[in-house]
């Protein structure tokens, strides 16, 4: 009786309004230990119990937040100081340069996830644009008490930037240099913003445990703005949008290959909707056989050389495999379908997680590529749209876990541990979220949400923090990062 | 004294009859009943088909009850009951009055005629089979989430299918449409599952197969663009389209 109470949705409403939900870690342990274990599965419950312990007991006064859940907790992050470049130069370009360049690597390393900025109204008056103007007693202590510098230069000369810049290690006296680079390019801005993400991507992958930046990875999606729906792409920071497709038709759901060089996607055409591929070496489309019946939702194996997807060319919709250029096809699953967005898991390059509506409402199951072993992982709801983080070990889905009559759910992403089934929600905002993609890091998440009242491409990290909108023009939808 | 006790005696007896009067009244003996009045007469006219092309010609069927005298105006008196094709030159409104010893009762039925398009010839043409598999072709609609057919459109697949086997040469493709919740690759699976159902249940009627085309549209171009459930309805089906 309580556990269906606590679980209700006039209990929620009730205890977010109250609008605490930023406990300790440890009172949320603490809760979570004493509970019955049918309590302790939805990752909710503690705190809408906490939340009704408050509500009954205080009067709220803290601003509303969630619970922290995620990889990254605990950790302490470093604390990087990064002073606007220098000009070197007095050509008249520098200043607008310089704004884009400064402007990028800050957002590159604040978005990181990795490290954190110090704010720049600690730092001291004379900033440094070479190794030799750096104080370090004026940066290892307080005011900004940071552990890393990362500064340097840029300066225009005839119609060239170059860029030099270092990271210090400002505590390590002895030795302070972890890194210097120089960086030569044409002098446009696109250029500056281009050698902002290298350097950024240079210091993440020192700072971040060895993982490589994304600063330089793009993400592809779905965009209305030219009247159809077309392929689009974009820098992960939403700079630089770009159409790529041109078919006048309705297309959907690109991949890009994992070598960055195709792009798998969905396109209605004369004979139904079918796999077409795209060459972003020869910006021209390339041959994909048509295979008859709806064809949709096409997914790279790890090694670029077979597609998954869904076809119907045998009845219901169920998964098929074939290779990359469309031979040897064959189908996986046999249920009573519809069966349909597949995923591998790059790490074993032998499971794919998909959705199937056999039982009623779509949820996600796991299956080996051979078509053995198929598992339901969503217990209840609607669950589509699964994606594999780099690792291995968790699914990212969209999930209605309370849906029917009176249970006005929201589409939410959540994050699932492949071994336990165990899961997190990420995203309480509102809205519909749907089609979440992951970062080569595994620490970043892209996805679609209608938070801002139409679908629109939004970013986070992996634990559901530091979420920013990417797009803002017409309907963009189904982003899909690129694996490096 | 003695005077005095008829005085009461006779009070009492008169407020006795008051009190019989009115309480009895209601018990004394109702009226001879009326002759009930004769049933006011009942009238419907109606006209089938009831829009025509000029030149066609329309059915008209009626029915009356208790009625003597009944008459369409235009045609003059007719049976109580019965049925007469007309041929309108123009649109009008044919008016029935049905007069009998109850009163007098009327009906109208509009039949509209359409100026044909360009006669080029006497005989006025018919409509052409697209024209016949717009107007006659009704859309299947399901249930939320769901392809198999719901047992209300029954009727439609069967009335579809007659129409398809009486027009032997009209080849179709049905479009398998959601509503706008869900997810845009599920919802185009399952508008996949859901023309294919209905072409289905086509062929099990009778109709070959080479005659049905399927495609869905997921939730790609809903019918209605409104959040209720009118408008979800409206977008979870199989919508026939006529190939030339």
């Amino acid at each position: 009786m309580i556990k269906r109470d606590l679980q209700s949705a006039t209990y929620r409403i009730t205890i977010l309004s109250c609008s605490v939900h930023n406990f300790p870690k440890w009172i949320y342990d603490k809760v979570k230990s004493i509970l019955p274990p049918t309590l302790r599965r939805p990752a909710s419950a503690v705190p809408i119990l906490l939340g009704l312990l408050f509500c009954l007991a205080v009067t709220p006064a803290n601003t509303q937040d969630w619970v922290r859940t995620g990889t990254s907790l605990g950790a302490e992050k470093v604390r990087l100081a990064v002073p606007d470049f220098k000009s070197s130069t007095s050509d008249a370009q520098n200043a607008a340069l310089l704004k884009a360049f400064n402007d990028t690597l800050w957002n590159d390393l604040d978005n990181s996830g990795v490290v954190e900025l110090v704010s720049k109204s600690f730092y001291p008056l004379q900033v440094p644009g070479q190794p030799s103007d750096v104080t370090l007693p004026a940066w290892n202590s307080p005011p900004p008490n940071a552990a890393m510098l990362a500064f340097g230069n840029l300066g225009v000369t005839g119609g060239k930037v170059t860029v030099q810049g270092w990271l210090f290690d400002v505590k390590n006296t002895g030795t302070p240099q972890v890194l210097g680079k120089q960086y030569s390019d044409n002098g446009t801005e696109e250029a500056a913003r281009f050698i902002a993400h290298k350097f950024a991507d240079e210091i993440i992958f020192r700072l971040g445990g060895g993982i490589p930046g994304i600063c330089e990875s793009k993400i592809y999606f779905v965009s209305d703005r030219s009247g159809h729906k077309e392929i689009w792409v974009m820098d992960y920071d939403g700079s630089n949008q770009k159409q790529v497709t041109h078919q006048g038709s309705i297309s959907l759901s690109p991949r890009v290959s994992p070598d960055g060089s195709r792009l798998a996607f969905s396109s209605l055409t004369k004979s139904g909707w079918e796999i077409m591929m795209y060459s972003l070496d020869l910006n021209r489309m390339v041959g994909f056989p048509h295979l008859g019946g709806t064809n949709l939702s096409p997914a790279w194996s790890a090694d670029g050389s077979k597609l998954a997807f869904s076809s119907s060319r045998s009845g219901t919709s169920q998964i098929y495999i074939a290779d990359a250029s469309g031979a040897n096809l064959h189908r996986v699953t046999g249920n009573r379908g519809p069966d349909v967005s597949p995923v591998w898991n790059r790490k074993t390059g032998s499971q794919i997680a998909f959705v199937s509506g056999a039982t009623g409402l779509p949820q996600v199951y796991t299956i080996e590529s051979d078509g053995s072993n198929q598992q339901r992982m969503s217990d209840q709801g609607y669950a589509v749209s699964p994606a594999w983080a780099p690792n291995g070990q968790f699914l990212a889905l969209s999930w209605i876990r309370k849906y029917g009559p009176g249970e006005p759910g929201s589409a939410d992403l959540y994050l699932m541990d492949i071994a336990s089934k165990q899961w997190v929600q990420l995203t309480h905002d509102g809205g519909r979220n749907d089609f979440p993609s992951w970062a080569p890091d595994g620490r970043h998440m892209v996805f679609q949400s209608s938070r801002s009242g139409k679908e629109e491409i939004w970013i986070m990290l992996a634990d559901g923090t530091k979420i920013r909108q990417l797009t803002f023009t017409g309907r963009n939808t189904q982003p899909n990062w690129s694996w490096k | 004294m003695k005077h005095q006790k008829m005085k009461w005696f006779t009070l009492v007896l008169a407020m006795s009859a008051v009190l019989m009067v009115g309480a009895c009244k209601k018990k004394a003996a109702p009226p001879p009943p009326p002759a009930p009045p004769p049933p006011a007469p009942t009238a419907s006219l109606s006209a089938n088909p009831n829009t025509v092309q000029q030149g066609q010609s329309t059915t008209l069927t009626w029915e009356t009850t208790g009625a003597t005298d009944v008459s369409i105006d235009g045609i003059g008196a007719v049976q109580p009951s019965g049925s007469q094709q007309v041929t309108p030159a123009e649109s009008t409104t044919y008016h029935l009055t049905a007069k009998g010893a109850g009163g007098t009762q009327e009906a109208t039925a509009r039949v509209t005629v359409t100026q044909a398009a360009a006669p080029p010839t006497a005989t006025a043409p018919s409509p052409t089979e697209e024209d016949l598999f717009a107007s006659s072709i009704k859309d299947i609609y399901f249930d939320y989430d769901k392809s198999d057919i719901r047992g209300d459109q029954q009727s439609s697949i069967q009335a579809d299918a007659q129409f398809l086997s009486q027009h032997s040469n009209v080849n179709f493709t049905v479009e398998g449409h959601c509503d706008e919740r869900g997810s845009t690759e599920y919802n185009l699976a399952l508008g996949d599952q859901r023309a294919v159902s209905v072409k289905t249940s086509l062929t099990q009627a009778g109709v070959p197969v080479s005659r049905i085309k399927t495609i869905s549209y997921g939730k790609e171009k809903p019918f209605c663009t409104e959040s209720n459930e009118a408008c979800w309805q409206q977008n979870r089906r199989g919508h026939f389209v006529y190939q030339k």
